[in-house]
C-alpha cells in the first residue's frame, strides 16, 4: 500500500509506541549489562604491559594496566596543545594504571599512542596488591628475611608465595587479637568508667565500689599486657620477611610482606588460574573490611550493616503493617474512614524519602533519643548514646518508609481470601481473632511475604533518609559483636547504597575507586533484583493458587 | 426468621455458668486482639499526621514573635564620675562597663548596678578629653581623642575563672597600643572627632582636628629580630580641605573605607586601602531635605551603614558595584522606626539585627535582611543617653536622661527570616540588585545568611519538568502498546522487566548518571540530539519496509511482537546516530557544538546539567507512570473496543478516540504521581547535578533541588537554629506538594474505579 494509506491506517503510530516499549527494555537491560560488565571486570586480573615510551628526547618505560582509551580529533588535539606526528587525523591516548603511588605520586597516567615505540607483556611482571599506596607493578628481584636475601631471581617466586601465605596467616591472627580480644578489653574498660560515673551521679560511689573498680581495672590491664606481648611477638614474626622489587625506572623498592595482600604474575596466568584468582578476589570483596578510605578492599561491613538494618526493619514493619492491613480490611467499617486511611497510606507511599529522614532526625534522634539519654544514660553525658543517629533510628525510619508497601500488599492478600472461608470458620464457632489467626492470615501469608520482600528490597536501596539517621562512611565496629549487650542499637553502621555514593563521589581517588563502585552497584543490583524476582514469583504462584479458590 | 435468631445468643463474658474457662479465654483474646488491631490501624493515620505536625512544630517558631521583658532598673553607678560616653556588656550578661567623659571606666553588675571596679584611664596630666569613639563592638576597644592632638586607645576585657566551681568574671583594662597616647595630629590641635579600628596586624586611627583637617594614622606591628616587643610602624596622611562639617567619622573593620558624615545628611566615602593616599569615592546626600542625621552606626560586618534621621526613618546604605563597575553607595531599605528622631542605634554583634532608641524613649528591635520589626517597647519617658546590647543579643541596657539604667531580657531567636525573605527577592549587602539567592552559611559571623527557597523550588520544578519530558512519552506510549496491542506472551516478559526498572535503587541511577552519563553526554552531545531524530525515523522506515514484505515473511513473527522486532532496529539506528554525529558536528557546528553554542548564543555548558538529570530521573519515573497507565488502559472494558472496531474504526483510531479518552483520568493520575515522585527524588539530583542553586532555564546548566539541599545541609546545621528550621520548612514544602498531588491523583483513581465497576 502507498505511504498515505499506510499512515491513514494508523499503523506507523502503533509502531512508534512499540518503539517506546523497546526503548524501555533496551534501557533496562543496557543498564544492567553496563553495571555487570564493569562491575565484574573489576576482579579479573589484568595483564601488565610494558611500554617503551618516547617523550621528546627521553625514552622511558611505562608499566601498568591498560584501563581506558580515548580518541580525539586532530582539531581538538591541536586546541588542547598536543602536537600530532605525521599529520595524523586523530589523537589516540591510553590511560595506564601505573600504580606505585608512593614513588611517582600518581596512580594513573595518560600516554599517547603515537609515542609508544613498542609494547610487551613479559611473563615475569608482577602485580602486588598492597595495604597502603595501592598496587605495585614491576619485577620481583629477591626475597629477604631479616634483611638478608634468601632467594633471588627465578627461585624467588615460589618462596615469596610461601612466605606470603605465612604472613597472611599471621596478619589474620593480629587482626583477631586487635579487634576481638583487645577490642573487648577496651569495651569493658569503657563500661567500668561509665559505671563509676553512674554511681557517682547516684551518690553511691563508696570506697568499696572504688576498690572494686581498681581491682577490675588491674585485671583488665593485666589481660591487656598479655595480649600486647602476644601482639609484639606476632609483629616481630610478620615483619621478618620482605620482598625486593624493581619498578619501571629500575629503582629498587623493598616491600615488607606485612603490607602485601597478593602477589601475582598476571601475564603468565592461564584462564583457569585467572578464574581462580577472580573467585578469590570476589570472595575477599564480600568478606573483608575496606582499606584506603573505602577505595580498596572489601565491603563486608556495608553488607553486614545493610542486612542488620533490614532485618531490624522487617521485625518492626511486619507486625505494624499486618495489623494495619487487618484493621482496614476486617475491622473497619468500609466507608469514609477507611477511604481516608487508604488515602493516608497512599500519601505515606508518595512522600519523598528525604522527608522521612528529616522526620527521623528531628523526632526520633533528637526528641526520643535525647529523652532516652536523659532518662537512662545520664552517665554518658555529654556524649550522646541514643541522642545521635544510629541503627535503631535508621531501622525505625525505614520501617515508617516501607509501611505502605506492606500494608497494600497484605491488604491485597486478605482481599483475595474468599469470603466463604471466613464465614465457614465463623459458622463453626471460631471467634473473629481465631478465624484471622488460623485461617485467613495463613492464606494471606504469601502476600505478606511479598510485601515484606518488596519492603526489604526498597530499604536496601534507599539512601537519602539514611544519610541523616545513622549511616557513616566508615564504622570501626559492627553493630553485632561479642560484647554485651551483643546487639548495639546505638552504633552507626555502613550501608551498601551509601557506600556507592561515598566511594563514587566523596573519595580522594575517584579514578581508582570507580571499578569498586561498579562492583558494589552490581552486588546491590543483584540482591535487589533477586529479591524482586522472588517476590514476583511468589505473587504469581499466589495468583494461580487463588484462581482456583475464587471459583468456590 | 426472628424465632431462629432469638435462639442464637452471642456468648458474653458474664455468662459464667454456660462458659468454660477455655471459652472465656478465647473471648478475652478476641476482645484484646480486636482492640489491638483497631489501635494499630489508627496508628497509621497518626504516623502520617505526626510527620506533618512535627514538621509544622519545628517550622513554627520561625515566624513567631520576639519577646522582651524588663528585669531591673537602677541608678547609674558612680554618676559623679561623669556622663556616659559608651555602655557595653559582656557575653554572660553579668558585667557591664561605662566609659565616662572624665576618662574613667566603671564596671558594674548588670543585674543590680553595683559597682565592681573603677579604673581611671591613663589620660596624661594637663590634657583634656575632646572626643571619644568606640571601635568594633566585639573587640571592646575605645579611643579617647585629647586636646593636644594625641589619642589614647583603651581596651576592656573580661577574664573568666571558676573558683569553687562558681563562675567569676573579672574585668580588666588593657592598652593595646601602649599606655602612652599616640600622636595623631603633628600640629598639636585638639581632636574633635576620632575613630579607631584594631586588628591583629594593623591598627588605624582617624581624627578630625579643631582646624578642620582629617588625619589618618595607621600602625602596623613589626616583629623585629632583636626586640621581644613588636614595634609599631606608622603610615598615614592628612586630608587638608574638607568641604563639609564632620559630625561623624567612621572606619570600617577591614580598614578599607572611611566615612565622613555631617548632620545635614552629606556623606563622603573615602577608600583608605593605601593609607598614604586616601581617595574620595563618592560624596552624596542620604537624607531628604529638611532632615538631619541623628545617629549613624555600622551594621554587623561593617559593610552597611545604618543612618537614623530626625524624622524617625532608618535607612541601610551599602557599597555596591554598579554596571560601570564603580563603587557607589546604595540605599537598600528604609524602616519607619518612629515619629521622633532616631537617637541611638546599636547593631547586634553576630547577626544582622539592630536596636534603635528614639527621642521619646521607645526602643525597637529590627532585623535588616528580613525587614522585620520584632519588638517595640517604651522603656522610659526621658531622652536616651546610651544603648547597648549583649553580644548574644538576648539582653539590652538603656540609660535614660533621668540617670537610670534599664536592664531588659530579649528572647529573639529567629529574626532573620520572614515569609517575604524566603519567597521574594531580597536585596543583600554588596549585591547590585535584589535577587533570589540561597547561600545559607559560611565560616564567619560577618556573613549574611541568604535563605531564599525560591532557587531551590525552581531547581526542583526544573528537574522534575525535564524528567517528565523524557518519561512521559516513553511511559505512556509504551503503556498504550503494552496494554492494548502487545501479545500476552510478550507482555508477561515486559511487565516484570518494567517492575524491575522500578526496583532499581536510585543511588545506582544517580551514580551512573554522574560518573558515566554526564561525561558521555558531554563528549557526544550532537549524538544525543541526533538520536531523538534518527531513531524514530529509522523505526518508521523499518515499519514501512516491513509492511511491504511478502506475507510469508511477515507471518513468521506472531502478531503483537512488534516491539521485539524493533529492538535490533533501535540498537542499530542508535549506533548509527553516534557514528555519524562527528560528521554532523563538523558540518553544522564547526567541529564542537559546545563551543558553537557559547560563541553564538552565549549558552554555557555544565557537565552535570539538566539534560543528564532529565535522562536519569526520567528513567527512574518511567516505571511509575507506565504501570498506572497500563493498568488504566487495560481496565477499559473490552466491549467499548469491540464495539468501536465493529463500527469500522482501525485499532489506532479506537485507541485514540475511545480507549485513551476513557482511560484519561487514570493517565492523568499516573502523570501526577510520576511528577510527585520526580519532585521528591534525592539521590539522582544529588549526584548528577552540580548542586548549584542557580535559577537558569537553560537545559545545559545544573540546579539544586529542595531534597538534595536538605540531604547536603541538614547533617551540618546547628540544631534548632534558623538554618535548621528553614531546612525543615523545605521538607514541609516537599511534603505538602506531594501530599496535594497524591491525594488528587488518588481521588481521581478511586473515582475511575467506581465508574468502571458499573460499566
Amino acid at each position: 500500500m502507498s505511504i498515505k494509506e499506510w499512515f491513514k491506517s494508523g499503523s506507523p503510530w502503533v509502531w512508534l509506541n512499540a518503539a517506546a516499549v523497546s526503548t524501555c527494555i533496551i534501557l533496562v537491560i543496557g543498564l544492567l549489562l553496563l553495571v555487570a560488565v564493569r562491575g565484574m571486570g573489576h576482579f579479573w586480573p589484568a595483564d601488565v604491559v610494558e611500554y617503551s615510551y618516547v617523550e621528546g628526547e627521553k625514552r622511558t618505560l611505562v608499566v601498568g594496566e591498560l584501563v581506558d582509551s580515548s580518541v580525539m580529533s586532530a582539531k581538538m588535539a591541536k586546541e588542547s596543545g598536543y602536537k600530532l606526528k605525521d599529520n595524523a587525523e586523530t589523537l589516540v591516548q591510553h590511560l595506564i594504571k601505573t600504580g606505585n603511588r608512593d614513588i611517582s605520586g600518581m596512580d594513573f597516567r595518560w600516554i599517547q599512542q603515537q609515542n609508544i615505540q613498542s609494547e610487551s607483556s613479559p611473563d615475569e611482571m608482577i602485580t602486588i596488591e598492597r595495604r597502603e599506596w595501592g598496587n605495585f607493578y614491576g619485577r620481583l628481584l629477591a626475597v629477604k628475611e631479616n634483611g638478608k636475601v634468601i632467594a633471588s631471581g627465578e627461585k624467588a617466586w615460589p618462596v615469596v608465595q610461601e612466605r606470603l601465605e605465612q604472613a597472611l596467616d599471621i596478619f589474620e591472627e593480629i587482626e583477631y587479637l586487635q579487634k576481638k580480644e583487645i577490642g573487648a578489653i577496651n569495651y569493658r574498660l569503657e563500661r567500668l568508667r561509665l559505671k563509676q560515673k553512674s554511681l557517682e551521679l547516684k551518690g553511691k560511689w563508696t570506697s568499696e565500689a572504688a576498690e572494686n573498680q581498681v581491682k577490675e581495672k588491674a585485671e583488665l590491664d593485666k589481660e591487656y599486657q598479655g595480649y600486647q606481648q602476644q601482639l609484639a611477638a606476632l609483629y616481630k614474626k610478620i615483619r621478618r620477611d620482605s620482598l625486593l622489587a624493581s619498578e619501571s625506572t629500575g629503582k629498587e623498592l623493598e616491600i615488607p610482606l606485612e603490607s602485601v595482600v597478593h602477589v601475582i604474575r598476571p601475564n603468565s596466568m592461564n584462564v583457569f588460574t585467572k578464574m581462580a584468582q577472580y573467585v578469590a578476589k570476589f570472595g575477599e570483596f564480600v568478606s573483608e573490611d575496606p582499606r584506603e578510605a573505602n577505595t580498596e578492599g572489601g565491603i563486608f561491613p556495608a553488607i553486614f550493616g545493610t542486612v542488620m538494618m533490614v532485618m531490624l526493619m522487617a521485625v518492626i514493619v511486619t507486625p505494624f503493617g499486618v495489623i494495619a492491613a487487618v484493621y482496614l480490611r476486617e475491622y473497619a467499617k468500609q466507608g469514609f474512614t477507611t477511604r481516608l486511611i487508604r488515602i493516608a497510606v497512599n500519601n505515606l507511599a508518595g512522600v519523598p524519602s528525604i522527608v522521612y529522614g528529616v522526620f527521623g532526625l528531628g523526632f526520633f534522634v533528637y526528641i526520643l533519643g535525647g529523652n532516652i539519654d536523659a532518662l537512662f544514660f545520664p552517665e554518658s553525658a555529654p556524649a550522646p548514646v541514643f541522642g545521635t543517629p544510629g541503627l535503631l533510628w535508621a531501622s525505625l525510619t525505614l520501617a515508617l518508609l516501607t509501611l505502605p508497601v506492606v500494608i497494600v500488599s497484605t491488604e491485597e492478600g486478605l482481599s483475595r481470601v474468599p469470603k466463604s472461608i471466613r464465614e465457614g470458620s465463623l459458622a463453626l464457632g471460631a471467634t473473629k481473632v481465631e478465624t484471622l489467626w488460623r485461617t485467613v492470615l495463613p492464606m494471606a501469608s504469601p502476600a505478606m511475604m511479598t510485601g515484606l520482600i518488596l519492603a526489604v528490597a526498597r530499604a536496601a536501596g534507599e539512601v537519602a533518609p539514611l544519610m541523616l539517621v545513622g549511616v557513616v562512611k566508615l564504622a570501626p565496629t559492627l553493630p553485632l559483636d561479642g560484647n554485651f549487650p551483643f546487639l548495639h542499637l546505638d552504633r552507626k553502621f555502613m550501608h551498601l547504597g551509601f557506600h556507592i555514593y561515598d566511594v563514587g563521589f566523596q573519595s580522594p581517588n575517584v579514578e581508582a575507586a570507580r571499578p569498586l563502585v561498579y562492583a558494589t552497584s552490581l552486588l546491590l543490583v543483584m540482591v535487589i533484583i533477586g529479591l524482586n524476582l522472588f517476590a514476583i514469583g511468589i505473587r504469581n504462584n499466589l495468583r494461580e493458587k487463588f484462581r482456583a479458590l475464587e471459583g468456590m | 426468621m426472628t424465632e431462629l435468631n432469638s435462639n442464637i445468643q452471642k456468648p458474653s463474658l458474664f455468662q459464667h455458668g454456660t462458659l468454660t474457662r477455655h471459652q472465656r479465654w478465647r473471648l478475652i483474646k478476641d476482645n484484646v486482639a480486636g482492640k489491638g488491631v483497631i489501635f494499630g490501624g489508627l496508628g497509621v493515620i497518626v504516623a502520617i499526621v505526626l510527620i506533618f505536625f512535627y514538621l509544622l512544630y519545628v517550622v513554627f517558631p520561625l515566624f513567631g514573635d520576639a519577646e522582651a521583658e524588663s528585669v531591673a532598673q537602677y541608678k547609674v553607678p558612680e554618676m559623679q564620675l561623669g556622663k556616659t560616653l559608651l555602655l557595653a556588656m559582656e557575653e554572660q550578661n553579668e558585667v557591664a562597663v561605662r566609659y565616662t567623659e572624665q576618662g574613667q571606666a566603671i564596671f558594674f553588675a548588670v543585674a543590680t548596678g553595683k559597682t565592681i571596679r573603677v579604673e581611671a584611664l591613663a589620660i596624661p596630666e594637663g590634657v583634656q578629653i575632646t572626643s571619644f569613639a568606640p571601635g568594633s563592638p566585639a573587640k571592646g576597644v575605645v579611643a579617647y581623642g585629647l586636646s593636644d592632638g594625641r589619642a589614647l586607645v583603651v581596651k576592656h576585657d573580661y577574664k573568666i575563672s571558676y573558683p569553687n566551681d562558681v563562675r567569676l568574671i573579672t574585668p580588666v583594662i588593657e592598652y593595646p597600643l601602649g599606655k602612652e597616647p599616640l600622636l595623631i595630629d603633628t600640629e598639636g590641635n585638639a581632636l574633635e572627632k576620632v575613630a579607631v579600628r584594631i586588628e591583629e596586624e594593623i591598627s588605624t586611627l582617624a581624627a578630625k582636628t579643631a582646624d578642620n583637617r582629617v588625619v589618618l594614622s595607621s600602625y602596623a606591628k613589626e616583629e623585629s629580630m632583636f626586640d621581644d616587643e613588636p614595634s609599631l610602624e606608622q603610615t598615614g596622611s592628612v586630608l587638608d580641605s574638607i568641604a563639609m562639617d564632620v559630625d561623624y567619622l567612621l572606619i570600617e573593620k577591614e580598614h578599607r573605607l572611611m566615612y565622613l558624615a555631617s548632620k545635614d545628611g552629606h556623606i563622603s566615602v573615602y577608600s583608605i586601602i593605601d593609607k598614604e593616599t586616601p581617595e574620595l569615592i563618592q560624596h552624596l546626600s542620604v537624607v531628604e531635605k529638611g532632615r538631619d542625621i541623628s545617629s549613624l552606626e555600622f551594621l554587623n560586618a561593617e559593610i552597611s551603614l545604618l543612618i537614623g534621621d530626625s524624622s524617625g526613618l532608618l535607612s541601610q546604605w551599602t557599597i555596591v558595584r554598579d554596571d560601570k563597575n564603580q563603587q557607589v553607595m546604595q540605599n537598600l531599605r528604609t524602616f519607619k522606626v518612629s515619629d521622633s528622631a532616631v537617637v541611638a542605634i546599636n547593631a547586634e554583634q553576630r547577626r544582622k539585627g539592630f536596636i534603635t532608641a528614639d527621642a521619646k524613649g521607645n526602643i525597637g528591635i529590627y532585623h535588616s535582611t528580613a525587614e522585620r520589626e520584632l519588638i517595640k517597647e517604651n522603656i522610659s519617658q526621658s531622652f536616651p543617653a546610651a544603648l547597648t546590647q549583649s553580644p548574644r543579643a538576648n539582653a539590652f541596657l538603656l540609660q535614660a536622661a533621668d540617670n537610670t539604667i534599664s536592664f531588659w531580657n530579649v528572647h529573639n531567636e529567629h529574626p532573620d527570616v520572614s515569609f517575604d525573605s524566603i519567597w521574594k527577592e531580597v536585596w543583600y549587602e554588596s549585591y547590585p540588585k535584589p535577587d533570589y539567592i540561597w547561600q545559607s552559611s559560611s565560616a564567619s559571623n560577618d556573613f549574611e545568611p541568604k535563605m531564599s527557597l525560591t532557587p531551590l523550588v525552581f531547581g526542583t520544578l526544573k528537574a522534575a519538568f525535564y524528567a517528565m519530558m523524557v518519561a512521559m512519552p516513553l511511559a505512556i506510549m509504551g503503556a498504550i502498546y503494552t496494554a492494548y496491542f502487545m501479545a500476552p506472551a510478550m507482555r508477561s516478559y515486559v511487565k516484570p522487566s518494567i517492575e524491575l526498572m522500578e526496583a532499581l535503587p536510585t543511588v545506582i541511577l544517580g551514580f551512573l548518571a554522574g560518573l558515566w552519563l554526564a561525561p558521555f553526554v558531554e563528549a557526544n552531545l550532537v549524538g544525543i540530539f541526533s538520536l531523538f531524530m534518527i531513531v524514530p525515523l529509522a523505526v518508521m522506515i523499518f515499519a514501512y519496509c516491513w509492511q511491504q514484505l511478502p506475507k510469508s515473511i511477515r507471518h513468521r513473527v506472531a502478531n503483537g511482537w512488534d516491539a521485539a522486532l524493533l529492538i535490533p532496529v533501535i540498537l542499530i539506528s542508535a549506533w548509527f546516530a553516534f557514528v555519524i554525529s562527528p560528521a554532523i558536528e563538523q558540518l553544522c557546528f564547526a567541529g564542537d557544538m559546545r563551543v558553537w553554542m557559547n560563541d553564538s548564543f552565549g549558552i554555557g555548558y555544565d557537565q552535570r546539567n539538566s539534560l543528564v538529570v532529565g535522562l536519569a530521573m526520567g528513567f527512574a519515573v518511567i516505571p511509575t507512570i507506565f504501570s498506572i497507565t497500563e493498568d488504566a488502559i487495560f481496565s477499559v472494558p473490552k466491549n467499548l473496543t469491540v464495539g468501536s472496531l465493529a463500527l469500522g474504526a482501525t485499532p489506532w483510531q479506537t485507541m485514540i478516540r475511545v480507549v485513551l479518552l476513557t482511560a484519561s483520568p487514570g493517565i492523568f493520575s499516573a502523570v501526577m504521581i510520576g511528577f510527585g515522585r520526580a519532585v521528591g527524588e534525592t539521590m539522582i539530583v544529588l549526584m548528577a547535578t552540580g548542586n548549584t542553586p542557580v535559577m537558569d532555564l537553560s537545559i545545559f546548566q545544573g540546579m539544586r533541588t529542595l531534597s538534595a539541599n536538605i540531604a547536603v545541609e541538614m547533617p551540618e546545621s546547628e540544631v534548632d537554629s534558623t538554618h535548621y528550621r528553614v531546612l525543615f520548612l523545605a521538607a514541609l514544602v516537599l511534603f505538602l506538594f506531594t501530599f496535594v498531588f497524591n491525594t488528587l491523583a488518588e481521588l481521581i483513581r478511586q473515582n475511575l474505579r467506581e465508574k468502571y465497576s458499573s460499566l
